[in-house]
């Protein structure tokens, strides 16, 4: 048998990964928030797509957000090493090289920025390589080790898709796309630093900059309030803009609310114990938030192109 | 350095045979995203050309 220990020190067997360690190079849970939001991105825009080519396109960003996520499996192997929540990812346990996982991220986003520019229009595929360029080396590469503001700046890799979507369909940037972006790049603050705050110690061993561990515990709590009031302002954009209807109008302030409220109750929480539930509490909430926003701007654009809407 | 502890020839012969079948899905895996591809281009191409495609024109 071979085996290949890398510059790393991560010994894993050559040819011994399973399919299923390489799809999960391409981080499937992060997979299906960026399908989901591109999807909404694409069918907000004004104009039709061909659903073939919209199908494609909806690959193509899925594919290219999984070769970033290689990229930075690639690069993060060594702290994913030390952090329980990332252990257990197939560089750190011993079944996949680095080699291997920088090979698929590399072809996976070569292959989609490529496609989705023959597919739809260049614009798209501009905006998909500079997302996973973002992600793999802005964030991942430079920020993510060197600022507590990582997740500030390198929320917005995250924010892209549903501006890809857009561009897929018109061909341009448009302020609407701008605030499907918003609402993604403030979400990622309170959400990340909730996760933060209750899983300092890892972040700590792994000498990852979270603010928690370099600004301490009261500062992280003022800025996801802070956040949080920008995000539930940014949310109400789209009603502004007029992409959107009645449903979203209705559903929008609703789970902003929400929001606030539990960012709220985490910045009057001084008890230890209270504070780390309720920081779990949020970062849940934080999850099915953007999932129902987005879910409401998807049912609500259906419900205007079938005709209901008024 | 992780040390490397010598296994027993049966357990060598096991874990070839494990290897050699998790290569033959990764194979059949490649094989199948390669047909995907070929498929993916081609029905791009025809979506691309639209209902022209299907126009005939009089010589």
């Amino acid at each position: 048998m071979t085996f290949i220990e890398d510059s790393n020190g991560y010994i894993a067997t050559a040819g011994g990964a399973r399919v299923e360690d390489y799809l999960a190079l391409l981080k499937p849970r992060v997979m299906s928030l960026v399908v989901f939001t591109a999807i909404t991105g694409l069918l907000l825009a004004p104009g039709g797509i061909n659903p073939v080519i919209g199908i494609i396109a909806i690959l193509c960003i899925a594919v290219g957000a999984g070769g970033s996520g290689a990229l930075n499996m690639w690069y993060d192997a060594d702290i994913d090493a030390v952090m329980s929540r990332t252990a257990n990812r197939p560089i750190p346990s011993g079944r996949v090289t680095r080699g291997e996982a920088l090979a698929v991220g590399l072809i996976c986003s070569g292959f989609s920025v490529g496609i989705l520019g023959l597919a739809t229009n260049w614009v798209a595929a501009g905006l998909l390589a500079f997302t996973i360029f973002f992600y793999a080396v802005i964030y991942t590469m430079w920020l993510k080790r060197s600022t507590p503001q990582n997740i500030v700046i390198g929320g917005a890799a995250g924010a892209f898709p549903p501006m890809i979507g857009w561009a897929a369909v018109t061909g341009d940037i448009s302020l609407a796309s701008i605030a499907l972006f918003l609402i993604i790049f403030l979400w990622t603050p309170p959400h990340f630093w909730a996760l933060a705050l209750y899983k300092q110690s890892d972040y700590g061993a792994a000498g990852v900059p979270m603010l928690p561990n370099v600004a301490g515990e009261a500062a992280t709590k003022v800025q996801i309030l802070a956040y949080s009031v920008l995000l539930v302002a940014a949310s109400f954009a789209p009603a502004f803009l007029g992409v959107t209807g009645w449903i979203y109008g209705i559903i929008a302030p609703v789970t902003g609310t929400s929001f606030l409220y539990l960012a709220w109750r985490l910045r009057r929480a001084d008890e230890p114990r209270t504070m780390k539930r309720i920081a779990r509490s949020l970062f849940a909430y934080s999850l099915s938030y953007l999932f129902v926003i987005f879910l409401a701007l998807m049912v609500d654009r259906l419900w205007q192109l079938a005709g209901w809407a008024a | 350095m992780t040390p490397v502890v010598q296994p027993s020839s049966s357990a060598v012969a096991e874990e070839a045979e494990i290897r050699r079948r998790r290569q033959r899905r990764n194979s059949i895996a490649l094989g199948l995203v390669l047909g995907f591809l070929v498929l993916l281009f081609y029905v791009l191409t025809i979506v691309k050309m639209g209902p022209a495609v299907f126009t005939t024109r009089d010589l």
